[in-house]
Protein backbone atom coordinates (compact mmCIF):
# COMPACT_ATOMS: atom_id res chain seq x y z
CA UNK A 1 0.00 0.00 0.00
CA UNK A 2 1.63 3.36 -1.29
CA UNK A 3 0.30 4.92 2.13
CA UNK A 4 2.61 2.85 4.58
CA UNK A 5 5.37 4.78 2.75
CA UNK A 6 6.86 7.92 3.60
CA UNK A 7 8.87 10.64 1.82
CA UNK A 8 12.28 11.05 0.97
CA UNK A 9 11.58 13.66 3.58
CA UNK A 10 10.47 12.16 6.01
CA UNK A 11 13.23 9.40 5.89
CA UNK A 12 16.02 12.12 6.13
CA UNK A 13 14.62 13.78 9.23
CA UNK A 14 14.08 10.08 10.53
CA UNK A 15 17.58 8.80 9.79
CA UNK A 16 19.52 12.73 10.65
CA UNK A 17 16.86 14.51 13.16
CA UNK A 18 18.09 18.20 14.03
CA UNK A 19 18.13 19.30 17.42
CA UNK A 20 17.90 16.35 19.70
CA UNK A 21 18.52 16.63 22.95
CA UNK A 22 17.47 18.73 26.22
CA UNK A 23 18.26 22.50 27.45
CA UNK A 24 18.53 22.55 31.15
CA UNK A 25 16.65 25.09 32.64
CA UNK A 26 14.46 26.05 29.28
CA UNK A 27 12.56 29.05 29.10
CA UNK A 28 9.61 27.41 27.78
CA UNK A 29 9.01 23.04 28.13
CA UNK A 30 6.13 20.88 25.90
CA UNK A 31 5.59 17.68 26.08
CA UNK A 32 2.40 15.95 24.07
CA UNK A 33 1.05 12.76 23.55
CA UNK A 34 0.57 9.25 25.23
CA UNK A 35 3.03 6.03 25.84
CA UNK A 36 0.08 4.28 25.28
CA UNK A 37 -0.74 5.71 22.35
CA UNK A 38 2.81 5.04 21.20
CA UNK A 39 3.98 8.61 20.97
CA UNK A 40 5.20 11.45 23.58
CA UNK A 41 6.97 14.24 22.54
CA UNK A 42 8.72 16.93 24.35
CA UNK A 43 10.19 20.27 23.16
CA UNK A 44 12.72 22.60 25.14
CA UNK A 45 12.88 26.47 23.77
CA UNK A 46 15.32 29.13 25.14
CA UNK A 47 14.19 32.56 24.06
CA UNK A 48 16.45 35.16 23.53
CA UNK A 49 14.54 39.05 22.11
CA UNK A 50 11.00 37.38 21.84
CA UNK A 51 12.54 34.87 19.29
CA UNK A 52 13.49 31.42 19.74
CA UNK A 53 17.20 31.52 20.36
CA UNK A 54 17.69 27.31 20.64
CA UNK A 55 15.43 24.69 20.57
CA UNK A 56 15.73 20.86 21.34
CA UNK A 57 13.25 17.40 21.54
CA UNK A 58 12.97 13.84 22.25
CA UNK A 59 10.79 11.91 21.18
CA UNK A 60 9.46 8.54 21.87
CA UNK A 61 7.71 6.90 18.67
CA UNK A 62 6.92 5.91 15.21
CA UNK A 63 9.25 7.22 12.08
CA UNK A 64 6.99 10.12 11.32
CA UNK A 65 6.68 11.23 14.98
CA UNK A 66 10.56 11.80 15.39
CA UNK A 67 10.66 13.32 11.65
CA UNK A 68 8.09 15.47 13.05
CA UNK A 69 9.64 16.46 15.72
CA UNK A 70 12.92 17.33 13.74
CA UNK A 71 11.36 19.28 11.20
CA UNK A 72 9.37 21.54 13.65
CA UNK A 73 12.57 22.58 15.50
CA UNK A 74 13.83 23.15 12.16
CA UNK A 75 10.93 25.43 11.21
CA UNK A 76 10.69 27.50 14.76
CA UNK A 77 14.27 28.26 15.35
CA UNK A 78 15.07 31.89 14.85
CA UNK A 79 11.74 32.64 14.54
CA UNK A 80 9.79 34.91 16.54
CA UNK A 81 7.47 33.20 19.04
CA UNK A 82 4.04 34.75 17.68
CA UNK A 83 5.51 33.32 13.96
CA UNK A 84 6.84 30.04 15.83
CA UNK A 85 2.83 30.04 17.01
CA UNK A 86 1.71 30.11 13.53
CA UNK A 87 3.46 27.14 12.78
CA UNK A 88 0.29 24.50 11.63
CA UNK A 89 -0.04 20.57 11.94
CA UNK A 90 -0.41 20.99 8.29
CA UNK A 91 3.03 23.20 7.40
CA UNK A 92 4.73 20.68 9.44
CA UNK A 93 3.55 17.87 7.53
CA UNK A 94 3.59 20.32 3.85
CA UNK A 95 7.08 20.76 4.33
CA UNK A 96 7.50 17.43 5.01
CA UNK A 97 6.21 16.32 1.55
CA UNK A 98 3.35 14.89 3.02
CA UNK A 99 2.83 12.05 5.57
CA UNK A 100 0.58 8.70 4.90
CA UNK A 101 -3.15 9.90 6.16
CA UNK A 102 -2.94 7.82 8.83
CA UNK A 103 0.02 9.52 10.38
CA UNK A 104 -1.16 12.72 10.48
CA UNK A 105 -1.86 12.86 13.92
CA UNK A 106 1.64 12.79 14.76
CA UNK A 107 2.26 16.20 12.75
CA UNK A 108 -0.37 17.10 15.36
CA UNK A 109 1.81 16.61 18.33
CA UNK A 110 4.87 18.43 16.48
CA UNK A 111 2.71 21.57 16.27
CA UNK A 112 0.97 21.05 19.75
CA UNK A 113 4.53 20.37 21.37
CA UNK A 114 6.15 23.70 20.44
CA UNK A 115 2.88 25.99 21.00
CA UNK A 116 2.79 23.61 24.11
CA UNK A 117 6.41 25.26 25.14
CA UNK A 118 5.70 28.60 23.72
CA UNK A 119 2.61 29.26 26.06
CA UNK A 120 4.72 27.58 28.70
CA UNK A 121 7.07 30.51 28.42
CA UNK A 122 4.56 33.23 27.81
CA UNK A 123 2.97 31.98 31.21
CA UNK A 124 6.08 32.29 33.23
CA UNK A 125 6.67 36.11 31.68
CA UNK A 126 3.14 36.84 32.44
CA UNK A 127 1.68 37.30 28.88
CA UNK A 128 -1.22 34.62 29.64
CA UNK A 129 -3.13 33.06 32.07
CA UNK A 130 -1.96 29.30 33.27
CA UNK A 131 -5.46 28.26 31.82
CA UNK A 132 -4.65 29.81 28.57
CA UNK A 133 -1.98 27.10 28.12
CA UNK A 134 -3.99 24.16 27.29
CA UNK A 135 -2.42 21.70 24.25
CA UNK A 136 -4.52 21.53 21.39
CA UNK A 137 -5.96 18.64 20.34
CA UNK A 138 -5.17 15.81 22.29
CA UNK A 139 -6.88 16.33 25.39
CA UNK A 140 -9.37 12.88 25.99
CA UNK A 141 -9.24 11.70 22.64
CA UNK A 142 -8.59 7.95 21.29
CA UNK A 143 -5.37 7.34 20.30
CA UNK A 144 -4.81 8.21 16.80
CA UNK A 145 -7.60 10.41 16.09
CA UNK A 146 -7.65 14.15 14.97
CA UNK B 1 17.71 -7.44 -3.69
CA UNK B 2 17.41 -7.45 0.49
CA UNK B 3 19.60 -7.02 2.76
CA UNK B 4 19.56 -9.71 5.65
CA UNK B 5 16.05 -10.68 5.33
CA UNK B 6 14.22 -11.56 8.57
CA UNK B 7 10.60 -11.61 7.39
CA UNK B 8 9.69 -14.53 6.14
CA UNK B 9 6.36 -14.77 7.88
CA UNK B 10 5.15 -11.81 6.28
CA UNK B 11 6.51 -13.48 2.59
CA UNK B 12 8.77 -15.55 1.70
CA UNK B 13 10.50 -15.93 -1.70
CA UNK B 14 9.42 -18.27 -3.97
CA UNK B 15 12.09 -21.71 -3.89
CA UNK B 16 13.46 -22.34 -7.53
CA UNK B 17 12.76 -25.02 -7.93
CA UNK B 18 8.94 -24.97 -7.51
CA UNK B 19 9.12 -22.29 -9.57
CA UNK B 20 11.29 -24.49 -11.99
CA UNK B 21 8.08 -27.28 -12.01
CA UNK B 22 5.40 -25.00 -11.76
CA UNK B 23 6.82 -22.34 -15.04
CA UNK B 24 4.79 -24.83 -17.37
CA UNK B 25 1.52 -23.71 -16.13
CA UNK B 26 1.66 -20.14 -16.73
CA UNK B 27 2.79 -20.71 -20.46
CA UNK B 28 2.41 -24.12 -21.47
CA UNK B 29 0.02 -26.22 -19.69
CA UNK B 30 -2.33 -23.31 -18.99
CA UNK B 31 -5.71 -25.53 -19.39
CA UNK B 32 -8.96 -25.10 -17.24
CA UNK B 33 -9.35 -28.44 -14.96
CA UNK B 34 -13.04 -28.10 -15.59
CA UNK B 35 -12.74 -28.38 -19.72
CA UNK B 36 -12.91 -31.98 -20.93
CA UNK B 37 -10.69 -31.39 -23.79
CA UNK B 38 -6.81 -32.89 -23.28
CA UNK B 39 -5.46 -29.29 -22.59
CA UNK B 40 -8.18 -29.30 -19.46
CA UNK B 41 -7.45 -33.10 -18.43
CA UNK B 42 -3.96 -32.19 -18.43
CA UNK B 43 -4.62 -29.43 -15.76
CA UNK B 44 -7.31 -31.21 -14.09
CA UNK B 45 -4.09 -34.15 -13.40
CA UNK B 46 -1.61 -31.34 -12.41
CA UNK B 47 -4.32 -29.94 -10.19
CA UNK B 48 -4.85 -33.16 -8.19
CA UNK B 49 -0.98 -34.07 -7.93
CA UNK B 50 -0.75 -31.00 -6.46
CA UNK B 51 -3.56 -31.79 -4.11
CA UNK B 52 -2.41 -35.20 -3.20
CA UNK B 53 1.39 -33.44 -2.27
CA UNK B 54 -0.87 -30.85 0.11
CA UNK B 55 -2.75 -33.91 1.70
CA UNK B 56 0.66 -35.69 2.49
CA UNK B 57 2.24 -33.04 3.77
CA UNK B 58 -0.76 -32.62 6.74
CA UNK B 59 -1.04 -36.67 7.03
CA UNK B 60 -4.79 -36.14 5.76
CA UNK B 61 -6.86 -39.26 4.53
CA UNK B 62 -6.47 -38.39 1.21
CA UNK B 63 -6.43 -35.64 -1.55
CA UNK B 64 -10.20 -35.38 -1.49
CA UNK B 65 -9.77 -33.49 2.13
CA UNK B 66 -8.16 -30.64 0.28
CA UNK B 67 -10.02 -27.94 -0.98
CA UNK B 68 -7.78 -25.46 -2.57
CA UNK B 69 -8.69 -21.39 -2.22
CA UNK B 70 -6.61 -18.35 -3.20
CA UNK B 71 -4.80 -18.14 0.47
CA UNK B 72 -5.32 -18.56 3.73
CA UNK B 73 -7.33 -16.17 4.87
CA UNK B 74 -9.93 -17.52 2.01
CA UNK B 75 -9.48 -21.04 3.95
CA UNK B 76 -10.03 -19.66 7.77
CA UNK B 77 -13.01 -17.29 6.62
CA UNK B 78 -14.55 -20.67 4.51
CA UNK B 79 -13.93 -22.94 7.86
CA UNK B 80 -15.50 -20.36 10.33
CA UNK B 81 -18.67 -19.54 8.28
CA UNK B 82 -19.11 -22.57 6.59
CA UNK B 83 -18.77 -24.71 9.67
CA UNK B 84 -21.06 -22.24 11.44
CA UNK B 85 -23.61 -21.63 9.34
CA UNK B 86 -24.01 -25.52 8.31
CA UNK B 87 -24.55 -25.76 12.09
CA UNK B 88 -26.44 -22.84 12.78
CA UNK B 89 -29.47 -25.38 14.14
CA UNK B 90 -27.34 -27.13 16.50
CA UNK B 91 -25.84 -23.96 18.40
CA UNK B 92 -24.63 -20.69 18.19
CA UNK B 93 -21.87 -20.08 19.75
CA UNK B 94 -18.04 -19.89 18.91
CA UNK B 95 -14.54 -20.10 20.72
CA UNK B 96 -11.42 -18.73 19.35
CA UNK B 97 -7.94 -18.27 20.99
CA UNK B 98 -7.57 -14.56 22.01
CA UNK B 99 -4.65 -14.86 19.68
CA UNK B 100 -6.14 -16.24 16.33
CA UNK B 101 -5.28 -14.63 13.15
CA UNK B 102 -7.55 -11.54 12.24
CA UNK B 103 -8.28 -13.66 9.37
CA UNK B 104 -10.03 -16.37 12.19
CA UNK B 105 -11.52 -13.26 14.65
CA UNK B 106 -13.06 -10.89 12.19
CA UNK B 107 -15.25 -13.73 10.25
CA UNK B 108 -16.58 -14.42 13.73
CA UNK B 109 -16.75 -11.06 14.84
CA UNK B 110 -18.97 -10.77 11.55
CA UNK B 111 -21.04 -13.69 12.62
CA UNK B 112 -21.89 -12.26 16.14
CA UNK B 113 -23.60 -9.78 14.52
CA UNK B 114 -25.81 -11.85 12.88
CA UNK B 115 -26.39 -13.96 15.84
CA UNK B 116 -23.86 -16.23 17.01
CA UNK B 117 -22.37 -16.10 20.52
CA UNK B 118 -18.37 -15.35 20.23
CA UNK B 119 -16.07 -16.11 23.66
CA UNK B 120 -12.29 -15.91 23.52
CA UNK B 121 -9.95 -18.48 25.41
CA UNK B 122 -7.55 -16.64 27.62
CA UNK B 123 -3.88 -17.20 26.97
CA UNK B 124 -0.80 -17.14 29.10
CA UNK B 125 1.80 -14.61 28.96
CA UNK B 126 4.07 -17.21 26.90
CA UNK B 127 1.19 -17.39 24.74
CA UNK B 128 0.21 -20.80 24.86
CA UNK B 129 -4.00 -21.64 25.46
CA UNK B 130 -4.80 -21.53 28.66
CA UNK B 131 -6.81 -25.45 28.73
CA UNK B 132 -8.87 -25.26 31.96
CA UNK B 133 -10.40 -22.07 30.36
CA UNK B 134 -11.13 -23.93 27.36
CA UNK B 135 -12.57 -26.87 28.91
CA UNK B 136 -14.76 -24.18 30.78
CA UNK B 137 -15.98 -22.62 27.79
CA UNK B 138 -16.74 -25.99 25.89
CA UNK B 139 -20.72 -26.37 25.94
CA UNK B 140 -22.75 -28.59 23.48
CA UNK B 141 -23.96 -25.54 21.56
CA UNK B 142 -19.79 -24.69 20.68
CA UNK B 143 -20.15 -25.61 16.84
CA UNK B 144 -16.80 -24.59 16.27
CA UNK B 145 -13.67 -23.67 18.35
CA UNK B 146 -10.92 -22.38 16.61
CA UNK B 147 -7.24 -22.82 17.88
CA UNK B 148 -3.88 -21.66 16.01
CA UNK B 149 -1.24 -24.33 15.78
CA UNK B 150 1.18 -21.62 16.11
CA UNK B 151 1.27 -17.68 16.29
CA UNK B 152 3.36 -15.63 13.37
CA UNK B 153 4.21 -12.79 15.62
CA UNK B 154 5.41 -14.75 19.07
CA UNK B 155 5.90 -17.88 17.43
CA UNK B 156 4.29 -19.92 20.46
CA UNK B 157 3.57 -22.99 19.56
CA UNK B 158 -0.04 -24.50 20.53
CA UNK B 159 -0.97 -27.86 22.46
CA UNK B 160 -2.78 -28.56 19.34
CA UNK B 161 -3.61 -32.35 20.53
CA UNK B 162 -4.44 -31.21 24.14
CA UNK B 163 -6.82 -28.61 23.04
CA UNK B 164 -7.92 -31.32 20.22
CA UNK B 165 -8.95 -33.86 22.83
CA UNK B 166 -10.96 -31.68 24.71
CA UNK B 167 -13.23 -30.42 22.06
CA UNK B 168 -13.46 -34.10 20.83
CA UNK B 169 -14.13 -34.97 24.19
CA UNK B 170 -17.61 -33.10 23.89
CA UNK B 171 -18.30 -34.32 20.41
CA UNK B 172 -17.31 -30.60 18.57
CA UNK B 173 -15.44 -29.88 15.87
CA UNK B 174 -11.86 -28.23 15.87
CA UNK B 175 -10.33 -25.73 13.32
CA UNK B 176 -6.69 -25.05 13.32
CA UNK B 177 -5.09 -22.53 11.43
CA UNK B 178 -1.60 -23.78 10.84
CA UNK B 179 -0.40 -21.19 8.60
CA UNK B 180 2.51 -20.24 10.40
CA UNK B 181 3.38 -24.12 11.60
CA UNK B 182 2.95 -26.08 8.93
CA UNK B 183 6.61 -26.53 6.60
CA UNK B 184 8.17 -25.74 9.85
CA UNK B 185 7.21 -28.36 12.44
CA UNK B 186 5.39 -31.75 11.85
CA UNK B 187 1.25 -31.68 11.73
CA UNK B 188 -0.64 -34.30 11.03
CA UNK B 189 -4.79 -33.87 11.14
CA UNK B 190 -4.76 -37.10 11.94
CA UNK B 191 -2.71 -37.94 14.69
CA UNK B 192 -3.28 -34.31 15.58
CA UNK B 193 -7.16 -34.86 15.76
CA UNK B 194 -8.41 -32.25 13.87
CA UNK B 195 -11.26 -31.48 11.73
CA UNK B 196 -10.46 -28.34 9.44
CA UNK B 197 -6.97 -26.97 8.98
CA UNK B 198 -5.50 -23.79 7.12
CA UNK B 199 -2.48 -23.68 5.53
CA UNK B 200 -1.33 -21.45 3.09
CA UNK B 201 1.68 -22.12 -0.30
CA UNK B 202 4.00 -18.63 0.77
CA UNK B 203 4.69 -19.94 3.89
CA UNK B 204 5.98 -23.34 2.14
CA UNK B 205 8.28 -21.17 -0.56
CA UNK B 206 5.52 -21.47 -3.10
CA UNK B 207 3.74 -18.85 -4.96
CA UNK B 208 1.32 -16.59 -3.18
CA UNK B 209 -2.15 -16.80 -4.34
CA UNK B 210 -2.63 -20.33 -3.28
CA UNK B 211 -3.60 -21.75 0.01
CA UNK B 212 -5.85 -24.83 1.39
CA UNK B 213 -8.75 -25.75 3.63
CA UNK B 214 -8.49 -29.59 4.80
CA UNK B 215 -11.64 -30.60 5.66
CA UNK B 216 -11.97 -34.23 7.68
CA UNK B 217 -13.95 -36.52 6.03
CA UNK B 218 -17.73 -36.51 7.02
CA UNK B 219 -17.30 -33.59 8.83
CA UNK B 220 -19.84 -30.75 6.55
CA UNK B 221 -19.44 -27.41 5.73
CA UNK B 222 -21.20 -24.97 3.62
CA UNK B 223 -19.97 -22.83 0.56
CA UNK B 224 -19.51 -19.51 1.38
CA UNK B 225 -18.90 -18.18 -2.33
CA UNK B 226 -20.95 -19.11 -5.26
CA UNK B 227 -20.36 -20.00 -8.82
CA UNK B 228 -19.20 -22.97 -10.68
CA UNK B 229 -18.67 -25.20 -7.95
CA UNK B 230 -15.36 -26.01 -8.19
CA UNK B 231 -13.78 -27.96 -5.14
CA UNK B 232 -16.67 -29.84 -4.42
CA UNK B 233 -18.63 -26.83 -4.59
CA UNK B 234 -16.64 -25.58 -1.82
CA UNK B 235 -14.59 -22.94 -3.70
CA UNK B 236 -16.19 -21.83 -6.70
CA UNK B 237 -13.62 -20.37 -9.18
CA UNK B 238 -11.28 -21.74 -11.89
CA UNK B 239 -8.21 -22.66 -10.38
CA UNK B 240 -4.88 -21.16 -9.91
CA UNK B 241 -3.12 -23.81 -12.08
CA UNK B 242 0.07 -22.08 -11.51
CA UNK B 243 0.38 -21.16 -7.85
CA UNK B 244 -1.68 -24.40 -6.75
CA UNK B 245 0.80 -27.20 -8.51
CA UNK B 246 3.56 -24.91 -7.23
CA UNK B 247 2.15 -25.20 -4.20
CA UNK B 248 1.80 -28.93 -4.15
CA UNK B 249 5.59 -29.11 -5.54
CA UNK B 250 6.79 -26.64 -2.35
CA UNK B 251 4.58 -29.04 0.37
CA UNK B 252 6.50 -32.32 -1.50
CA UNK B 253 10.00 -30.25 -0.71
CA UNK B 254 8.57 -29.15 2.73
CA UNK B 255 8.08 -32.36 3.95
CA UNK B 256 11.41 -33.80 2.62
CA UNK B 257 13.46 -30.94 3.87
CA UNK B 258 11.68 -29.78 6.94
CA UNK B 259 13.88 -31.73 9.17
CA UNK B 260 16.52 -30.53 8.80
CA UNK B 261 15.49 -26.90 8.22
CA UNK B 262 14.02 -26.50 11.47
CA UNK B 263 17.00 -27.91 13.22
CA UNK B 264 19.18 -25.60 11.27
CA UNK B 265 16.74 -22.81 11.94
CA UNK B 266 16.42 -23.34 15.52
CA UNK B 267 20.08 -22.93 15.75
CA UNK B 268 20.09 -19.52 14.21
CA UNK B 269 17.11 -18.89 16.28
CA UNK B 270 18.90 -19.36 19.21
CA UNK B 271 21.87 -17.98 18.50
CA UNK B 272 19.91 -14.38 17.75
CA UNK B 273 17.91 -14.64 21.15
CA UNK B 274 21.02 -15.15 23.09
CA UNK B 275 22.43 -11.95 21.49
CA UNK B 276 19.64 -9.53 21.72
CA UNK B 277 18.54 -10.61 24.99
CA UNK B 278 21.85 -8.88 26.21
CA UNK B 279 20.30 -5.65 25.29
CA UNK B 280 19.32 -3.52 27.87
CA UNK B 281 15.52 -3.69 28.92
CA UNK B 282 15.06 -6.06 26.12
CA UNK B 283 12.26 -9.17 26.44
CA UNK B 284 12.12 -12.09 24.46
CA UNK B 285 7.77 -12.31 23.57
CA UNK B 286 6.25 -15.80 23.57
CA UNK B 287 7.12 -19.03 24.55
CA UNK B 288 11.24 -19.85 25.23
CA UNK B 289 10.68 -23.49 24.24
CA UNK B 290 7.74 -24.01 22.38
CA UNK B 291 8.11 -21.47 19.47
CA UNK B 292 8.80 -22.34 15.88
CA UNK B 293 12.02 -22.64 14.35
CA UNK B 294 13.07 -19.78 12.56
CA UNK B 295 10.98 -17.38 15.00
CA UNK B 296 12.61 -14.77 17.19
CA UNK B 297 10.17 -11.57 18.70
CA UNK B 298 11.21 -9.68 21.45
CA UNK B 299 10.30 -6.35 22.59
CA UNK B 300 12.20 -2.67 23.80
CA UNK B 301 11.21 -0.32 26.66
CA UNK B 302 11.41 3.31 25.76
CA UNK B 303 11.32 2.75 21.93
CA UNK B 304 8.88 1.76 19.42
CA UNK B 305 8.48 -0.75 17.32
CA UNK B 306 7.94 1.20 13.54
CA UNK B 307 10.85 3.16 14.22
CA UNK B 308 13.33 -0.27 14.93
CA UNK B 309 11.95 -1.47 11.36
CA UNK B 310 12.55 1.38 9.82
CA UNK B 311 16.11 1.95 10.96
CA UNK B 312 16.90 -1.42 10.74
CA UNK B 313 15.93 -0.80 7.39
CA UNK B 314 17.96 2.05 6.16
CA UNK B 315 20.68 1.85 8.40
CA UNK B 316 21.17 -1.84 8.15
CA UNK B 317 19.35 -3.09 5.59
CA UNK B 318 18.18 -6.07 7.60
CA UNK B 319 14.17 -6.32 7.00
CA UNK B 320 11.80 -6.89 10.58
CA UNK B 321 8.53 -6.91 11.39
CA UNK B 322 6.89 -5.53 14.64
CA UNK B 323 3.66 -5.57 15.88
CA UNK B 324 3.87 -2.15 17.40
CA UNK B 325 0.03 0.14 16.75
CA UNK B 326 1.93 2.51 14.54
CA UNK B 327 2.95 0.36 11.96
CA UNK B 328 -0.48 -0.93 11.72
CA UNK B 329 -3.79 0.30 9.58
CA UNK B 330 -5.78 0.67 12.70
CA UNK B 331 -3.46 2.27 14.90
CA UNK B 332 -4.03 -0.56 17.02
CA UNK B 333 -1.23 -2.72 18.69
CA UNK B 334 -1.72 -6.10 18.18
CA UNK B 335 -4.40 -8.08 19.73
CA UNK B 336 -1.50 -10.95 20.39
CA UNK B 337 0.52 -8.48 22.51
CA UNK B 338 -2.09 -7.51 24.62
CA UNK B 339 -3.61 -11.00 24.98
CA UNK B 340 -0.55 -12.15 26.60
CA UNK B 341 -0.66 -9.26 28.89
CA UNK B 342 1.31 -6.23 27.67
CA UNK B 343 0.53 -3.06 28.55
CA UNK B 344 -0.37 -0.61 24.94
CA UNK B 345 3.17 1.35 25.89
CA UNK B 346 4.92 -2.25 25.80
CA UNK B 347 3.78 -3.62 23.18
CA UNK B 348 4.55 -0.74 21.17
CA UNK B 349 8.41 -1.70 21.27
CA UNK B 350 7.80 -4.55 19.44
CA UNK B 351 10.44 -6.42 16.71
CA UNK B 352 9.49 -9.80 15.31
CA UNK B 353 12.41 -11.66 13.29
CA UNK B 354 11.02 -14.57 10.81
CA UNK B 355 14.32 -16.52 9.25
CA UNK B 356 14.09 -18.83 6.35
CA UNK B 357 15.73 -20.45 3.68
CA UNK B 358 18.34 -18.19 3.23
CA UNK B 359 18.89 -16.82 6.70
CA UNK B 360 22.29 -18.32 7.95
CA UNK B 361 24.57 -18.23 11.12
CA UNK B 362 26.97 -15.88 10.51
CA UNK B 363 24.25 -13.27 9.82
CA UNK B 364 23.85 -13.47 14.22
CA UNK B 365 26.53 -11.33 15.16
CA UNK B 366 25.39 -8.60 12.65
CA UNK B 367 21.81 -8.44 13.48
CA UNK B 368 22.84 -8.49 16.73
CA UNK B 369 25.60 -5.50 16.30
CA UNK B 370 22.55 -4.22 14.57
CA UNK B 371 19.57 -3.97 16.51
CA UNK B 372 22.21 -2.96 19.48
CA UNK B 373 23.21 -0.01 17.62
CA UNK B 374 19.26 0.64 16.69
CA UNK B 375 17.80 -0.02 20.12
CA UNK B 376 20.83 2.88 21.75
CA UNK B 377 20.01 5.46 18.55
CA UNK B 378 16.42 5.18 19.35
CA UNK B 379 16.45 5.39 23.36
CA UNK B 380 18.57 8.56 22.35
CA UNK B 381 16.10 9.99 20.78
CA UNK B 382 13.19 8.98 22.89
CA UNK B 383 11.56 11.28 25.42
CA UNK B 384 11.08 8.13 28.09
Amino acid sequence: MAQIGYSKKVMEHFMNPRNVGVIENPDGYGKVGNPVCGDLMEIFIKVKDDRIDDIKFRTFGCGSAIAVSSMVTEMAKGKTLDEAMKITRKDVADELEGLPPQKMHCSNLGADALHVAIKDYWVKIGKIKPEEAKAEGEEGEACGTE
Amino acid sequence: MYGIYLDYQSASPVDPRVREFADRYLTKEFGNPSALHSCGLAARAALEEARSKVAELIGAEGPETIVFTAGATEANNLAIRGLAQRNAAKGKKLLGSSIEHISVLNPMKDLKKGGFDLSLVPVDGAGVVDLAALEGMLSKETILTSVMYANSEIGTIQPIREVSNLVHGKGLFLHVDATAACGKIPVDVQKDGIDLLTLSSNDLYGPQGAGALYVKPGVRIQPVLFGGGQERGLWSGTENLFALAGFGEAARLAKLEMAEESQRLSAIRDGLIKEIQKIDESYLTGHPKRRLPGHASFRFRRIEGESILLTLDAMFNIQVSTGSACSSRTLEPSHVLLAIGLKHEEAHGSMVMTLGKYSNPDQIPVVAQAVSQTVQRLRAISAL
